[in-house]
């Protein structure tokens, strides 16, 4: 047990880190990286809403959907799940730590759209996940994607004041940087350690 | 109603993926082989297209504060079909996708047109504003699969195309591509995630340069009519 939860630890926050190797929450992760300190805010949200979006739909499908046959309908509940968990998170945020509430922002809401959070808990289903596993999957899953977002916000604010061509300018550099972060998280894959 | 500005719009100036900057998970992920580039391509293609008449179709009877909440419903029952049928009839396909062909729920693209567009235009505007982003995304992808298979493995339409026994499109997924020098001279690192970024980057700052410079070019065009003009009035 403790070695499974170890190795999808280890997975989901290394080997196949979310946006390194899977590619999933790019938007918010260029979108959001330009200070360390809005990074550090999202990677947090995100932690959160994906564990809890785990537990969640982990008992929908398997409580619900399964027992009814329903499981072509497992994106359509899925998301609606997400639109009302970030709701849900936004505004007890609002009211218990205001601080917290204002320095996310915008992208509280937004963490709806982040394909991460929908991805993971569809990677659950697809890899028949127990509760305790999805919610260790999912958990670990948002601290990747949290690493991953700190540390290239970090080489961002050094990007800021380099010499690189005109037509780079925005996008394409933060893309050209983050291939060659995703190339030092290449050093990680091929890696197990528990089997 | 303009179609060839919808058409130049979906297509460069106002591109999906190149200008808006949406929906670059999925770009960067699947752009493997050419097989999967046009299958994603046109699935997000039909889905934003069907999207599209229905979000306009209702746009005066939904309500203003639950709208997104709407839209995404229509997205993924749209998703599904979709997902469903690819099951069906092309699992290669489906397979080779995997969790991307869920996750067009939460593409950026098709909630922002919703958002952006069809809540303001026709049924036939949308359709048409459906079709031509939906296009211009497919060709982008179309343009990475391409560079990247290339540069890659040296090949071409992997997956598409077959030509062990004459030339033929393969619908399976199973045709090896046409290959243009030896795989083991191929830069195996373009088809891994690093290939997925650099390429994007690579291909934005590409249309970065060539918009400015028509922008420029523009101008310039625009000074030098002026100048005649004035050549003109005061000859006059």
């Amino acid at each position: 047990m403790l070695t499974t939860i170890l190795s999808i630890s280890l997975g989901a926050i290394l080997i196949n880190n979310f946006i390194f190797s899977q590619f999933l929450g790019c938007c918010p992760f260029l979108g959001c990286s330009n200070k360390t300190d809005t990074a550090t805010g999202m990677g947090v949200a995100v932690v959160f809403v994906m564990g809890l979006a785990s537990a969640i739909c982990w008992v929908i499908d398997q409580y619900v959907l399964i027992p009814l046959g329903l499981q072509f309908l497992e994106t359509l509940a899925f998301i609606l799940v997400i639109a009302a968990l970030v709701q849900l998170v936004e505004m007890f945020l609002k009211k218990s730590v205001p601080s917290l509430y204002s320095a996310l922002g915008i992208y509280l809401p937004l963490i709806t759209t982040n394909c991460a959070v929908l991805g993971v808990v569809l990677l659950n289903v697809q890899n028949n996940y127990s509760f305790i596993e999805s919610v260790v999957y999912g958990i670990t899953g948002g601290l990747g994607f949290m690493l991953a977002i700190v540390l290239f916000a970090t080489v961002r604010e050094r990007t800021e004041f380099s010499d690189y061509p005109e037509c780079f300018e925005g996008f394409p550099i933060c893309l050209v940087s983050a291939s060659l972060v995703a190339l030092a998280f290449m050093g990680f894959s091929g890696m197990s350690i528990f089997g | 109603m303009n179609i060839k500005k919808q058409f130049t719009e979906g297509l460069i100036t106002n591109n999906p993926v190149l200008v808006q900057q949406i929906g670059m998970c999925a770009t960067m992920a699947i752009t493997t082989t050419l097989f999967n580039g046009v299958g994603m391509g046109l699935s997000v293609l039909i889905i934003l297209t069907c999207c599209n008449v229905v979000v306009s179709a209702i746009r005066k009877i939904i309500p203003e504060e639950i709208r997104l909440a709407i839209f995404v419903v229509v997205i993924a029952g749209f998703v599904t079909i979709v997902d469903l049928l690819l099951q069906a009839f092309i699992p290669a396909l489906s397979e080779a996708l995997g969790v991307f062909i869920p996750l067009i729920v939460v593409n950026c693209i098709i909630i922002g047109r919703a958002e952006a567009f069809c809540q303001k235009n026709t049924i036939t505007a949308s359709f048409f504003d459906g079709v031509f982003q939906g296009f211009g995304y497919t060709v982008v992808l179309i343009i990475m699969c391409v560079f990247r298979e290339f540069v890659g493995s040296g090949r071409f339409g992997g997956g598409l195309i077959d030509v062990a026994n004459g030339f033929r499109f393969t619908m399976d997924g199973t045709g090896a591509g046409i290959q243009l020098f030896p795989s083991q001279y191929g830069a195996a690192i373009m088809n891994l995630p690093f290939g997925g970024f650099l390429t994007l980057g690579l291909l934005i700052a590409v249309m970065q340069y060539a918009l400015k410079k028509s922008a420029k070019k523009k101008e310039e065009a625009k000074k030098a009519a002026k100048k005649a003009e004035e050549e003109v009035s005061e000859a006059c």
